[in-house]
């Protein structure tokens, strides 16, 4: 088979210095991401859900080289990225790019979206003065946008426009990946399934690769193509999506499922996760952490190690 | 009827001047809510539902301002109240949570402090007394620790525990009616899990009211009985909750409905797109004359354009504002 990894992260560790007391002296460190190891593969939407501070955003922006790892490594298409061979920012910039969860936030208002998107191209060199203003107009079209809509100011878009347009800017120097970070949590409810849609299409017709930082986890169904649950700072499970919702492994994941508000399913009574559907942990490992919320960030977390629990689904243990 | 609703809300106006203009924000809006029921009130922003909650305790300031309706709180007219009487109402009989705990609260008192406030000013306890009672009321919310963590301020606890601490204000004086104004939209979802039970448990506990206002329809499916769809100044539709989502009535919550993705709804091979709502929410300045819903509806006809449908009575006290609806 051949090789369709794209990204590839390993044993990545990102730490922050706390500094405090006299002399602002760091004496202990935050650990974002502790030892985490990931790969993305051609095409495929990885999301990755998990709590507000486990190292998601983190992860991200080391992604996307606005973050320095600590420790680990990542590559791209089998070249590294990270350490020594670190390619420069203006090639990086053409390997991943990101789209915002609030567009708004995201936009310069001064800017009209003709010249947010002419920048990138004119600094990269990517065309001549000419085919800029076609490139501009074909990457607008492409995200449902009329071509003449590129003189206006960014507050002159409805929410759902300026999230085109934050799509748009991610697309100009054709990336190969996309970070989405929380792309529809900021949009109104009526307006989301309109850049789902969207965001499905471009994937397919661009042959994108995307990795999606999301809460919704209904959201999270149906783009996927693979999940990973993280903790903080690593990955505790890790699976295809049929598998992740239809046999969450990880306590913690069921958790997360276990709390989802989804209407129907409240309305029908169902629950996510019944008690008797959890396997028990095999023999001499146990789930960790035990006691999901004691870990603490200044610790790195006890050795663990991934189990398979089938068909690219694994799962993280402890042993006993 | 029996009993008459704890509040009732009839006619509802809400205007915003603009230079010479008056803008209808909220328009024509009546809905009651009964003693110990939660009522939800589902909206896209912009739509007027945090305006119709904050009109409800007299807190709308200018460009907005009430322009005709009643809010009738067991039976007294709240906008003929003049501010002393609206302040001994508010946090003692009426009162809200809001969406962002960290800007709600005081940074410059102590959480113990900011809920003891609450009775010294309606009850009348000495500050000494009073800080006692918020211990109490801290350990009802589920702080652990709560006689350590009064003397915190409200950078020192993370988001779950701050929303925990306004949920304590709030029923400090055991109210009638608590308006809960996306309570939950600013936490993680297993957070928002637990703070759902809490303020449920806590209001059935009491025998508590709720006005729900949130954007997620899980949301109100997980809490309330009944619910009204808001769109674009209108209430649109009022239903029980489990018919709301059965059947829609309304163009706009059929399509709201239909364009959310659903959990278990995507098969192995394959991945319907969504259904979407084509175009975009109204501008506030640029309302329709007719049915707000007209330019984005597919069930659109020529009287929609025109003039603003009137509720039909769908049973069981539901009603819904459109000609075409079914």
């Amino acid at each position: 088979m051949v090789d369709q990894t794209l990204l590839r992260i390993e044993n990545l560790s990102v730490c922050f210095p706390v500094s405090a007391g006299l002399f602002r002296r760091s004496h202990q460190a935050v650990r974002a991401i502790n030892n985490l190891s990931l790969s993305l593969h051609k095409n495929e939407c990885l999301s990755i859900v998990g709590e507000s501070g486990c190292g998601k955003s983190t992860l991200a922006l080391t992604i996307l080289g606005l973050q320095k790892p600590t420790q680990g490594s990542i590559s791209f298409d089998g070249k590294p990225i990270t350490g020594a061979e670190q390619p420069g920012r203006m090639q990086r910039a053409r390997m991943a790019q990101m789209v915002f969860q609030d567009p708004y936030a995201s936009l310069n208002p001064r800017q009209t979206i003709y010249s947010a998107l002419a920048v990138p191209l004119r600094l990269h060199g990517l065309c001549n003065q000419g085919e800029v203003e076609d490139r501009i107009a074909a990457t607008l079209k492409m995200v449902g946008l009329k071509p003449e809509q590129a003189k206006r100011f960014p507050h002159e878009f409805s929410g759902g426009q300026r999230q085109r347009i934050g799509i748009a800017r991610a697309l100009i120097l054709n990336p190969k990946i996309i970070v989405l970070d929380e792309p529809v949590s900021a949009l109104d409810v009526s307006i989301r399934a309109q850049i789902i849609n969207l965001l499905l299409e471009l994937k397919a017709q661009l042959d994108l690769s995307y990795i999606m930082i999301s809460h919704d986890l209904s959201v999270v169904e149906h783009m996927s193509d693979r999940i990973a649950v993280m903790y903080f700072g690593q990955i505790v499970e890790e699976g295809p999506w049929q598998s992740i919702f239809a046999n969450p492994v990880h306590p913690y994941t069921r958790r997360l499922l276990a709390a989802i508000p989804d209407p129907f399913m409240i309305i029908r009574q169902e629950d996510m996760t019944r008690k008797d559907m959890q396997p028990p942990p095999l023999s001499g490992f146990s789930y960790y952490p035990e006691e999901i919320g004691t870990h603490d960030v200044y610790q790195s977390p006890p050795a663990t190690e991934f189990l398979p629990v089938g068909d690219d689904h694994r799962v993280r243990f402890i042993a006993r | 009827m029996s009993a008459p609703p704890l509040l009732e809300i009839k006619n509802l106006h809400i205007d915003m001047r603009s230079g010479q203009e008056r803008l209808n924000v909220v328009e024509n809006v009546s809905f009651s809510i009964g003693a110990g029921e939660t009522f939800g009130l589902v909206g896209e922003s912009g739509c007027g539902k945090s305006i119709t909650a904050l009109s409800l305790i007299g807190l709308l300031n200018r460009p907005l301002s009430v322009g005709q309706g009643e809010i009738l709180f067991k039976g007294q007219n709240l906008l003929k109240m003049n501010g002393s009487e609206l302040r001994r109402l508010r946090g003692n009989r009426i009162s809200m949570i809001f969406q962002e705990p960290m800007t709600a609260l005081n940074p410059l008192a102590t959480v113990g402090r900011q809920i003891a406030e609450m009775f010294v000013l309606h009850q009348g306890s000495t500050w000494h007394e009073a800080e006692r009672k918020a211990i109490a009321a801290l350990a009802q919310v589920q702080v652990p620790a709560p006689d350590k963590r009064v003397k915190n301020y409200p950078h020192q606890m993370s988001g779950g525990m701050r929303q925990r601490v306004m949920i304590a204000i709030a029923l400090a004086c055991h109210p009638d009616l608590l308006i809960a104004d996306e309570p939950t939209t600013a936490l993680d979802v297993t957070v928002q899990a637990e703070i759902l039970k809490l303020m449920q448990e806590l209001c059935d506990q009491r025998g508590t009211s709720v006005l729900m206002i949130s954007h997620d329809l899980g949301v109100i499916a997980k809490m309330c009985r009944r619910v009204g769809i808001m769109y674009a100044g209108h209430l649109v539709e009022e239903r029980a909750v489990a018919d709301l989502f059965r059947h829609p009535a309304h163009p706009y919550t059929h399509g709201l409905l239909a364009s959310l993705p659903v959990l278990g709804q995507r098969t192995l091979d394959e991945r319907k797109p969504l259904q979407e709502i084509e175009g975009i929410v109204p501008s506030i300045a640029a309302f329709p004359t007719g049915c707000r819903f007209e330019p984005r509806c597919t069930r659109a006809t020529p009287i929609c354009r025109d003039t603003v449908p009137g509720p039909s009575i769908l049973g069981d006290g539901s009603f819904v504002r459109c000609y075409h609806h079914g």
